[in-house]
Order: structure tokens, then sequence, then C-alpha cells
């Protein structure tokens, strides 16, 4: 115990004595954790709240679900709340509606009488507890389903696309020499200095030329040939010896063989991070979707909720909820495969 | 989850290896009948096709368009103007002062993203720089932390834009924060400067990951013995940065600055979701210029967003080659 | 993996179309209300009666109409039939029906006097038809003034006065604003005229903003820096983009507010019985109490591949039995001239709120200025709604002044008119 502690503890101060360094490095690391998680998980608690919790001010940390009873003479369940009265005591009576600083609320056991309550004098009675349904409705009610599969749909097809087209040019780039090979590197450089919101207004004619227009192949095909990746792949490529290539070529392998049967499978770690990056990248692209795609059935996640948080401007528990849904996917590649795209971004930026 | 990831790697490979084995015959045809150079084409084909149709081909056709008047939408029905645009865009009586030029708007744009990215660039990089030094730091749990500081670059930029948007709103947590210290609550989304300097905040937190690595990168590569050679003369903290570590980090740093830089000029997503622009043009960006004026708004002019996007590519293809540069002197740097 | 995907495709297709010679004809809607399940509960009627044709209903956010449409429109594609706002100023985009439906004589009868609203100066095509008239006017929580004690302003009170008394109930009830109007230059346009606004010039053109114009603008700049306009409209957007407040009301957080006759359904759905509210019609202004006249239209568009399948979709939509049943259901006012003469509609809906709001809306649409009502079949009116609400918001937002947005939005409108020459 004493040793984990001690491990824990280290400073760079000599003798048990804090140096400066240290504290700084204890409220960064503390106060960046808190700021990088604390609004995520802010999100997700948010998420699990009804509406009307979700309307209060100063609002709680815990979700918390609100006690009903039926009372004869209401098609709704009624909430209960616990009211102060002017005589100082306290009553569970159920609200019936609630209207700026005013509610109206009835005993349930005698309904036929009516009291109006100021807001301040009331409290919930309620437990802690989730609300479900705010993650059951919009797969029910809205399209959310069908925006989840055109998301994966994108994304696998345009991953997989992405791996086989910059592959294939990489390993063009790397193994052979050729007569404008430079110039071919320089275009493809080029292309980097040509971001969508340059080509946006000629792109949607190219693309609306060629027929792609809401579809979804008109979001995947033009993201799939990225400049980075194809230099990602080609540095890999270049650490591979060129004798395993000849001993190939001697034992009549033709290229395609070649490239499928050896250069891919030891590329595999670099195809592994090119992969995770694409998926990242797919999964979270904006822009271009909102562009390309009107017909509601074709909207990706992103896009979709885009439209739900324009149109329920109200309605953040179903906001929120989505925006979860929309978020686990990559909170899943992080917390898998995290090391890969780390050890993946410093290898590129070290290049 | 190692048996687990075998079998899906082999689930989707042999059906790829399948047909990889089917086209190997027909590509055999092809390799003796155009030689090594056929099939080099034929590799480089699907990359540089995309490249051409999708990127090549609207970049020519961006520079017609900017010169082009008219509301119609297809090259084919616009008019000819000549570099009217460009005058259009241009035309100011004092270039600090969008109200005084033709197109405010575009002026306007162009201001803030200047703003933005002045201080979006300087935060984001010394606090990546701070956090880099950190973890470079021998601690318990650095790879924990490492991830820490990555997370929020995995969100989309709608999710960061939402959360961000639920924190900020009239009855959000940062209200709750403000009141709880005793300060009056404000709707920060509706004031022009708490709104920037969300929009600020909100892009470095959710970028800062990305640079903390690449700079954490350079710094491990800086060799152990010139700080062992610092700590034996027991020279203070601030001095072994400022004469050991920074210079050796330079090239890497001055490479992520200019990166940043980059990406900062492109900024859209997360500050649309977040402000939709608002309040009033406090937050318009380039980018979200380029997409109303080309396509969003009633009052569209495709040509205008033409000539204004080409003016905004100059600026990044001078960035782009800056950088570049740069990162061809840290390569050479390195190899010393 | 690809090849077998594009096998499956290629097999759907295959069976798709094997399956029956179907036309597909494409509906892009959008609801406020209700009424995007009333018409996909009528198209799937007809569906079952025609099953040579299948009808998709691609029902949109307001958004997309406004944004995306008139894109795909200028690039010459699109859905085949649209509910559109904006459609004096796309007139040259709508199909001409007259050639293909049964009884051009029906249509030119019951939708003939709207038909200027939707074509082109001088021609006598058949465009389409309205699928409901609106008219802009104004909304009060009564429940929320009856709590604070204020008195609702009756008839004939001006602006200034229904902006005072929600104040009072803002002040009471501890409401985070007075008021709010939908973030669009078609909702101020009737008040604009209230004050004796006009936009259309002596020769057709945009005439420069006027003083009728500025009077109701300067009003909303200062409501707007007092405090008093919910500031989540028109201040946190930029550019064109539409925001309505519908939600903000249904809440209870503001106890006035300005839209249109077409929110009664969608309000009755929201509210139910939380609180009660009222119509009031449009306050007035110094030369009168204006609302403005619309509405939107179910058009064919021009580029369809299918002019006789979609005549036959419109035909059965503009019947008088299903246009009956979509007005009873949606709670919309009908612009089906028979329907109108014959009366006796016979609205879908339990809220006692319901009634009296329709009937305050169709009273008001008496009360419009001429000014007001010249617009919907002026192709500039688009134009000039789009620069007043850029520029106006831009003052509320503290960036330029009213003087400036003055010079601007005319200098706005002078560009889309050039570069539409």
């Amino acid at each position: 115990m004493s040793r984990i502690l001690t491990f824990l503890t280290r400073r760079r101060g000599h003798g048990g004595r804090w140096h400066w360094t240290d504290v700084v490095t204890w409220v960064w690391l503390v106060g960046g954790t808190v700021l990088m998680f604390g609004p995520a998980l802010w999100l997700i608690s948010s998420s699990l709240k009804g509406p009307a919790q979700l309307a209060e001010f100063p609002p709680t940390l815990l979700p918390y679900v609100q006690e009903v009873v039926t009372v004869e003479g209401h098609a709704q369940p009624l909430p209960l709340f616990a009211v102060t009265l002017d005589d100082g005591s306290t009553r569970v009576m159920a609200q019936v509606r609630r209207v700026g600083a005013n509610a109206q609320m009835i005993d349930p056991a005698n309904p036929a009488e009516r009291l109006n309550v100021p807001i301040a004098n009331r409290t919930p009675v309620r437990h802690v507890g989730v609300a479900t349904s705010n993650y059951t409705d919009p797969f029910l009610a809205f399209d959310f389903l069908r925006y989840l599969w055109n998301s994966v749909f994108v994304t696998t097809v345009a991953t997989l696309l992405t791996l086989l087209t910059n592959s294939m040019a990489a390993f063009a780039l790397s193994k052979y020499r050729f007569r404008g090979r430079d110039a071919v590197l320089l275009v493809i450089v080029g292309t980097l200095m040509v971001p969508l919101s340059v080509i946006l207004v000629p792109l949607y004619s190219v693309v609306s030329a060629t027929g792609l227009m809401n579809s979804l192949w008109g979001v995947i095909l033009p993201t799939i040939a990225t400049p980075t990746g194809v230099f990602l792949l080609r540095q890999y490529m270049l650490t591979i010896p060129d004798d395993l290539i000849e001993a190939a070529r001697m034992d009549h392998a033709s290229e395609w063989q070649i490239y499928w049967r050896i250069i891919l499978p030891l590329t595999a770690p670099a195809l592994a991070v090119l992969a995770i990056f694409s998926v990242v990248w797919r999964w979270n692209d904006f822009l271009w979707p909102l562009i390309v795609l009107s017909r509601r059935e074709l909207y990706t996640l992103q896009i979709g909720l885009n439209t739900y948080a324009g149109e329920l401007n109200v309605q953040w528990h179903y906001i929120l909820s989505m925006t979860v849904v929309t978020m686990i996917p990559v909170v899943l590649v992080f917390v898998f495969l995290q090391r890969f795209i780390t050890t993946g971004i410093a290898g590129a930026g070290v290049k | 989850m190692a048996g687990i990831a075998t079998l899906l790697g082999r689930a989707v490979t042999s059906p790829l290896v399948l047909i990889a084995r089917v086209l190997d015959p027909v590509l055999r045809l092809w390799q003796r009948r155009t030689g090594t150079g056929g099939m080099i084409a034929l590799f480089l084909l699907p990359n540089m096709a995309v490249f051409g149709v999708f990127v090549i081909i609207p970049l020519i056709l961006n520079f017609a368009y900017s010169l082009t008047g008219g509301a119609e939408i297809l090259l084919g029905d616009r008019r000819y103007v000549g570099p009217e645009q460009y005058g259009r865009l241009l035309d100011c009586r004092n270039y600090l002062e969008p109200l005084s030029c033709r197109e405010d708007q575009f002026w306007t744009a162009v201001r803030n993203t200047t703003i933005f990215v002045t201080f979006q660039v300087s935060l984001m990089v010394t606090v990546s720089m701070i956090t880099a030094l950190i973890l470079n730091r021998n601690i318990a749990g650095r790879g924990f932390f490492r991830a820490v500081f990555f997370f929020p670059v995995l969100l989309s930029p709608v999710v960061v834009g939402l959360i961000w948007r639920w924190i900020l709103q009239r009855d959000g947590l940062l209200n709750l924060i403000v009141t709880t210290f005793g300060g009056n609550p404000v709707v920060w989304l509706n004031d022009r400067f708490y709104a920037f300097a969300a929009a600020v905040g909100v892009s470095t937190w959710a970028h800062m990951g990305f640079f903390t690595l690449i700079l954490l990168a350079g710094l491990q590569a800086i060799p152990k013995d010139l700080y062992e050679a610092a700590e034996m003369d027991a020279t203070p903290p601030a001095r072994v940065f400022w004469r050991i570590t920074l210079p050796l980090l330079g090239p890497n740093l001055a490479v992520v600055l200019v990166l940043a830089l980059i990406k900062g000029v492109q900024i859209f997503d997360e500050a649309y979701v977040l402000t939709g622009g608002g309040p009033g043009t406090a937050t318009m960006f380039m980018t979200q210029y380029i997409y109303e004026v080309g396509f969003a708004s009633i009052l569209r002019n495709p040509g205008l967003a033409a000539a204004a996007s080409i003016l905004m590519g100059a600026v990044l293809v001078v960035l782009t080659l800056v950088q570049l540069g740069l990162s061809k002197r840290a390569e050479r740097a390195r190899e010393r | 993996m690809k090849k077998i995907w594009m096998c499956a495709s290629v097999l759907a297709l295959v069976a798709g179309s094997a399956a029956a010679q179907q036309t597909q004809v494409r509906v892009m809607w959008y609801s406020d209300g209700v009424e995007g399940e009333v018409i996909a509960d009528l198209l799937s009627r007809f569906e079952a009666a025609n099953p040579d044709i299948d009808v998709v209903l691609d029902n949109v956010a307001y958004q997309v109409i406004q944004e995306q449409l008139p894109v795909q429109l200028a690039s010459g594609t699109g859905p085949d039939i649209a509910r559109v706002t904006n459609l004096k100023a796309q007139a040259e985009h709508w199909l001409d029906l007259r050639p293909y439906v049964a009884n051009a004589a029906y249509w030119d009868t019951n939708f003939g006097d709207r038909f200027d609203w939707m074509r082109p100066d001088g021609s006598d095509a058949i465009p389409g038809f309205m699928t409901q008239l609106t008219l802009v006017g104004g909304f009060a929580n009564a429940t929320l003034f009856e709590q604070a004690g204020v008195e609702l302003p009756g008839r004939g009170a001006t602006w200034d006065e229904w902006i005072e008394a929600s104040r009072q109930v803002m002040v009471s009830q501890g409401l985070p604003a007075a008021f709010a109007i939908d973030r669009s230059g078609h909702r101020i346009s009737g008040p604009n005229a209230s004050f004796g606004a006009n936009y259309i010039g002596e020769d057709g053109l945009p005439a420069p903003v006027d003083e009728g114009t500025m009077a109701f603008a300067s009003r909303l700049v200062d409501w707007t820096a007092q405090g008093l306009m919910l500031p989540d409209t028109w201040v946190s957007a930029a550019g064109t983009t539409y925001r309505a407040a519908a939600d903000d009301f249904a809440n209870a957080q503001i106890p006035f507010y300005y839209s249109g006759s077409w929110q009664v359904a969608n309000l009755s759905t929201k509210i139910g019985d939380a609180f009660d509210w009222v119509a009031i019609g449009s306050p007035c202004g110094t030369a009168g109490c204006s609302g403005l006249a619309g509405g939107a239209a179910l058009v064919a568009v021009r580029y369809t591949q299918h002019p006789e399948a979609v005549a036959r979709v419109m035909d059965y939509l503009a019947s008088e039995p299903v246009v009956r049943e979509f007005t009873e259901r949606t709670l919309f006012l009908p612009a089906h001239a028979g329907i109108v003469a014959a009366g006796g509609l016979n609205f879908q809906s339990a809220d006692p709120n319901v009634p009296p709001a329709l009937s305050r809306f169709v009273e008001a649409s008496g009360e419009t200025l001429p000014a007001a009502d010249a617009l919907p079949a002026w192709r500039w009116a688009n134009t000039y709604y789009g620069a007043l609400v850029t520029r106006i918001s831009q003052v509320m937002a503290g960036e330029i002044t009213l003087e400036q947005a003055r010079e601007l939005i005319d200098r706005d409108i002078a560009d889309q008119v050039a570069a539409a020459r």
C-alpha cells in the first residue's frame, strides 16, 4: 500500500518535498480530467432525466423519476408534490397544471377541491431513477434506427474503400520508380491544400452531374481518397524490404499477388491505424452530408441529430439521449483502440 | 478479446481474399499486356480518379464559378462577368471596418476568422505544450491521462456543439456554477463576447488532444541525457525548458502551429452547431459564409461564394506550403 | 465484400422492378403540426385505390424546403411534388398542370383566385393549389394574464399596448421575456404594413425601406434592448435562418406570441389543457391592424418524369372531399372556394381553445391592408423578407445601427434584383 502511495506521489522534489512543478502537474491533470470527461458525463446524466426535471434550475446532479398518482376524472397520472401550505404544514398533493408562477394542486383523495399554490412552495416527490423513455422514444417515433443504419453503412463502406484505394496508391508510390512519380506525389500533396470548404459550390455541381446527389454513395465516394492515408501507408511501406518483393517476382508472382499477399499483410498495423481514423472521420462527417442529403431516410446520424436539435428546439430530453447514442461508437473505439490511435498519430506527426 | 478480434478479422478478410484470388488471373493478363507500367497505372487509378473528379475538377470549376454572376446554380446557366465578384469582395473604404465594405458580411467573416484563429491557436498550442510537458514526466497512469486529453478529439462536431450548448444554456451547468459562487446567471450564447469566447474555448477543448500527442512525440524524441545533465547541475525547470526543450522542439512546434492555423481557418462544424453564427454575425466564420452565400441563404450568390472560397484557398495554400517547408526542416534537424 | 454488396443490390433492384411496374411519385412535404400524419394517411388511401402509383412522402424539415429545395430546383432536379411557401419567386420551376388534370374548370373555379400567387404574371397555367390559407396573427396565454391580474388588451389595441401588458405579465410571473415573433421577414411584414409600410415600388420592383418599416423595426429593436423580446429567436442565428418560438409559447415562457394561423393545431397538440390561450388577430399600428395572408401550396415540379401520374395525385388531393377532410383534421383555413362558400366545416378538435381561435383568424383576414394583400403575388417579396430578417437581427445583436441596416437592406435587395436580370 505504501509502495503504491509512493508510486502515485512521486515528485520531482527531493526528500518528500513538493516542488512547484509537482503542484502544477497535479492540478493540471486533475483539472484536465474533470474538464475533458466532465461535460460528457454531464451529458449522460442529463439525458437520463425527464423533461420536467431538465427544466429545473438549479439542475440536480442525479436523475430522478417523479412519483405519480392516478386520480379519477383525469386521463393522465398526475405528478405528486410536497406542498407547504400557508399555515406551515406540508401535504402531499397532485398537480393538475402549472402555468408561470402558479400551480393548481388537488388532494388525490379529494379531487373536487383545487388549490392554487405558488411554485416556490412545492417540492417534487421523487426517487432516484432514470427516464428510459428518453432513449426508447426516438427509436420508436423518429427514424433514429434508420439514421444509425445509414451512418454504419457509410462508415463501413467508406473505410473499406479507403483502405483499398489508399493502399493501392501507396504501393505504387513506394515500391515503384516511374516517370511522373514526383508529379503524382505533388498532386496528392496539393489536394491537402484544398479542403472541402474551398470547393463546396462546384463540388455540389459535380456530384449533382454524376447523379450521386441524395444518395449515400454521394456521401461516400468523394471522401475515400485521403492524402493523409496515402502518406501514412506509403511511409510504412517504404520500410518493407525490397528483397521480399524481388524474391516473389522470381517465383513468378504477379504484381497483384505481391500486393495482396505480401504488402497488405505486412502493412497491417498502418492499415489498422488508417481504418480507425477513417471510421472516426466518416462517423463524424457533417458539412458534406448536410449538403448532399435532403431525403430524410438517407440522413446519417450526425445530420439527423442536427436536424432534431433544430426542430425540437426545447425538447432537450430527446436531443440529449440521441447525442449520447451518437457518441457511443466513438467511445467504444476510444476505450478499446486508443492505444493504436495515439501511437498512430505520434508516428505520423513525427514524420 | 484476442480470439474475437481474430475471428472478426478473418470474417472480414476471407471474402476479400476470395475476390482478390478471382481477380488475379484477370490482372495477370493485364500485366502481361501492359507490363509493369500498366499495373502501376491500375494501382494508382482509383485514388487518382477520385481526386480528379472530386477535388481537381471542382477546383478548376471553382475558378470558373468565381468569374460568373447571376443566381443560377449550374455553371452553364450563369453569365460571364470577369473579375467582378473579386472586385465586389475587395471593395472596401477601410479594410478594418467591415461596414465600409461592399460585401460587409464577407469582411465580417474574415475579421471573425482572423481574431478567432489568433486566440484559438495561441490558446491551443500553449495548452497543448503544457499538457505535453506534463505528460512527458514520469507520472503514474500516464497512458490513462494521455487518453483523457485525447477523448474530445474523437467526438463529432455535432456532439461537441450540443454538449456545450447544453452546458451554456440559460438553466445550464455553467450558470449553476456561477450562481453557486454568488454571481448572476447569464445567457452566454446571446452575448457577443461570451459566444465568441465559447467558440474559441469549445474549439480548443475539442482539438487540443491531437496536438498534445504530436508535441509529446516530439518531446520524447529529445535525448534523455540532456535532461540528466541539467538535473545534475540543479538547473531550475524554467531554464531547462527555455534552453533545452524549446530549441529542440522548435521544428515540431512550428509544424503544430501551422497545422493548427490551417485547421483554425476552416472552423465551421462545432461553432455552427453551438451558435449558428450568432448572436447576429458575431461567430460567423469564413466557411459558414461560403456555405450560406453559396447555398443556404435566401439571398444566395454562388459566384460570390466561389470567389470568397478561392481567396480563402489562397491563404490556405500559403500556410500549407509553409507547413511543408517547416516539416522538411524538422526532418532534417532530426537526422542531424 | 464489395462484390457481395453489389450483387445483393442488383438482385434487389431486379426483384423490385419485376414486382410491379409502378410509377414512383415523390412528394416533399414539411409539417408545422400534425399535417404530416394526415397527408400520409390520405396518400395511403390513394395508393390503395391506384396500385400502379407508388407515392413516397418525404417529411422534411422546413429548413430543407427553404435551403435545399431551391438549390435542387435550380439544378433541374428535385421531387415530383412539393409543399412550398416561397411560391412566386420560384414560379419558373412549377409544372403547368392544365394539360394533365382531369377537369381544368374545377381547378379554375375553386383555386383560380390564388393562382397568381404561384405563377408568373400574365400566365394562365395551373401550377398547383394552396393546401391552406394562412394569416399572420398573435396568440396570448390567457391563464398567465389572469394570474398576473392583467387584462387582455381588447380589439383595436396597439402594438405598444400589447407589449406593455405583456411586460407586466412577464414581471409578475417571473418569465424570461414578454413576447416573441418568429425569425422571419414574412412575419413582420403585416405589422410593417400596419405602420404604413409599402414594399412595392411604382414599377413593380422593390421600393426602398420606408418610414413604416422603420417605425416597426425600431420598436422591435427597442423591445429587444429592453429585454422584452425573447432574444433566442432573432438574435441567436445568422443570415436568413428560420427560427420559430412556438415551443417557448407552448411551455408558457412567454405570454404573447406573434406567428400565424398554421400554428393552431400545433399549439393545441403541444399545450393540451396546460393553460388557456386565445388568438388575438393583429395589434394595431398607425395605419391599421393588418396581418399578412399567405399559405403553403402543393405544386408540381416541372422536372418530373411522370407528369400524368403527378396530375392524378394532384387531382386526388385537390378533390373536395379530400380537401375537406384535410382541413378538418389539420385545423387549417381552407383555400378551396367551394368549401369556403358552403361552410359547415367540422374541425376535429376537442380543444375548446381551437374554434374561437380559428374564427378570430377568419375575421382578421378581412382586416388586412392593401399593401399587405399585394405581397403574396409579388415576385420580390421573398427577397425583401430575407434582407429584412438578416439586417434587423444584426441591429438587435448590436452590430449595426438601424440607419445602417436601412441602407444595407436596400443594397442587398438591389444586388438580388441585379443578379436576376
